[in-house]
């Protein structure tokens, strides 16, 4: 079975983010990166599906040269290949401008099994993979919590909202969002960091008429709408006063 | 005109579609709401209650049960007819699934988990989160109409929908769907195993994120837990690295809660946890990032490390 995850890279979890000069994109220049986690789950997912019932786990990327430190990272994991659409303009560009980029290179490959994360941790509107899907022309189905592989065929456990689930049965070749939590992710050993080295990372150019669907016009810190009572102080003076307001004020202990 | 897509399941309507009411009610412009499934008569009277133009039904057998590949080519044939301006969704796990991909069949983007609009000119712009909720930005789709956004659940309260003096009328929507063209088989819906833990009942609880950094350590949660008479619950990466079982798990894909006391320790505060516990009526927050979207919803906090915070919230209790 030929499989693709798409993995993006975003800025790592706890950095400090601050709003670019012209308040569009955050200052990200300095910034560490990091593979989007429900990506990781898809990619772990993949890996799992490849150790199962064979066949090959390529890595898909859009993005700036940066982007390269995920694709190891997929490989080093364990991914066979890679494709990597290399663009500045696909920095911030947002989930439909992304698929579109991702979508001419991945036709090519006629994969049986297209797995993304179901959103991601920078912009979060959860549609990079479900865009693709039309772009390919291929069924779908999101946010999914288990993937069986069947002749010619996937039946997957779809999370529906409230702790309800639902088994979904299509035909291949088909894309899947993955839901965090589907599997225990794997890390690389210094092995496979080593056979990531020799691994190949094909480089494609994203399509020339290629542009963005939408446009972030102003970015910018929310406005707190409660007042907060903030305790200061070393941590015992502040849990004191934090445990009398809990008592006295909110009395709720 | 403001095309708003209502949600139903076996003819119950989703709450969450009155907030994309009025939502679309809250603009300038003219309102018509789609409800889509099959025997929805009884929705689409419900819907016909609001302020607005017209309900249009689609009522075709091939819809009884949803599936992505025929709601798009249903929702489709009847958004190229009625050519409107935009189109307003629920944030639901449905819309998700089907939605991108139905405004990419007009080489449109969706605009996702809005919790606002603003006329800009002759635009209509989305306010919406990003970054895990840090930061808030005004987006635009590029190309004008339509347009298609949807809106995070909560967002708008549903008993702000403005009803009509009469019933709006209710128009069927004659589209054309074949067996072939739905790809999906779908099986009924289920729930797991009944939860072992109703955490709504709840009146104390002490909630646990990424910031506890290790399984190891849960076992300070839950001696804080004990001193508070609280039970312990997470933010849904805790259970993903399976630290604390699922059915501790608080927000949009775990339990909601509106306990007393919730005490988060190292919660950032993503959107997905707060639909959870945002009801509650005091929150405190303890967490070292002073930006953590989490403050904005607590009433209390403690900006700190939560392994010096939280040893010293034990002491304090016992004094």
């Amino acid at each position: 079975m030929k499989i693709a995850v798409c993995v993006k890279q975003v800025v790592t979890r706890d950095w400090p983010l601050r709003i670019n000069d012209s308040h569009t994109w955050v200052d990200d220049r300095d910034a560490s990166f990091e593979m989007n986690e429900p990506d990781a789950y898809a990619l772990e997912e993949a890996l799992r599906l490849k150790e199962q019932h064979g066949g090959e786990v390529v890595v898909c990327s859009a993005g700036p040269p940066r982007v390269n430190q995920v694709i190891r990272e997929a490989l080093a994991r364990g991914a066979d290949r890679a494709i990597h659409v290399e663009a500045e303009s696909l920095a911030s560009a947002d989930g439909a401008m992304v698929a579109e980029a991702l979508a001419a290179p991945m036709e090519e490959e006629q994969f049986d099994l297209v797995l993304t994360g179901l959103q991601s941790d920078d912009q979060g509107f959860a549609q990079t993979g479900v865009v693709l899907a039309e772009f390919l022309s291929i069924p779908h189905a999101t946010i999914i919590m288990e993937v069986q592989v069947g002749a010619g065929r996937v039946r997957v456990k779809r999370e529906l909202e409230g702790g309800w689930f639902q088994w979904v049965s299509m035909s291949t070749p088909a894309l899947l969002t993955i839901q965090s939590g589907i599997n225990q992710l794997r890390y690389a050993t210094l092995k496979g960091i080593m056979a990531a080295k020799k691994k190949e990372v094909r480089l494609v150019e994203p399509p020339a008429e290629l542009a963005r669907r939408q446009e972030i016009l102003m970015l910018s810190v929310p406005e707190r709408t409660k007042e907060i009572r903030l305790f200061d102080g070393a941590p015992a003076e502040a849990a004191g006063k934090l445990v009398q307001a809990l008592k006295d004020d909110a009395r709720v202990i | 005109m403001i095309l708003v897509i209502a949600e139903q399941r076996d003819g119950v309507l989703h709450q969450a579609s009155w907030e994309a009411v009025v939502a679309a009610q809250r603009t300038t412009q003219a309102v018509q709401v789609l409800v889509a499934g099959s025997g929805v008569m009884s929705v689409a009277e419900d819907l016909a209650t609001a302020d607005i133009d017209s309900v249009l039904m689609i009522d075709h057998p091939l819809l009884e049960a949803y599936t992505p590949d025929g709601f798009i080519e249903a929702i489709s044939q009847v958004v190229r007819s009625m050519s409107p301006d935009a189109v307003f969704l629920a944030h639901t796990y449905q819309s998700r699934e089907f939605a991108p991909r139905l405004a990419a069949r007009f080489q449109q983007t969706l605009v996702t988990d809005c919790v606002a609009t603003k006329q800009v000119g002759d635009r209509l712009v989305f306010v919406r989160p990003m970054f895990q909720g840090k930061f808030v930005a005004d987006v635009a789709p590029v190309a004008l109409s339509p347009c298609f956004a949807s809106f995070q659940i909560g967002a708008f309260r549903q008993d702000a929908v403005v009803r009509g003096s009469d019933s709006a009328a209710i128009y069927p929507q004659e589209v054309v769907i074949q067996d072939d063209m739905i790809r999906q088989e779908v099986e009924p819906p289920f729930q797991e195993a009944k939860q072992a833990v109703d955490l709504s009942q709840a009146e104390r609880i002490v909630a646990v994120g990424r910031g506890i950094k290790s399984k190891d350590h849960i076992e300070l949660v839950e001696r804080l837990a004990a001193a508070l008479g609280a039970e312990v619950a997470a933010s849904r990466p805790i259970c993903d690295s399976g630290w604390l079982p699922m059915d501790r798990q608080i927000g949009s894909s775990g339990q909601t809660v509106s306990p007393k006391l919730y005490l988060a320790l190292g919660i950032s505060g993503a959107i997905q946890h707060l639909v959870g516990m945002k009801g509650s009526r005091t929150i405190v927050a303890v967490n070292k990032d002073p930006d953590a979207p989490i403050f904005e919803v607590a009433d209390f906090g403690i900006v700190g490390d939560l392994f010096e915070v939280v040893p010293a919230i034990i002491s304090a209790l016992s004094e």
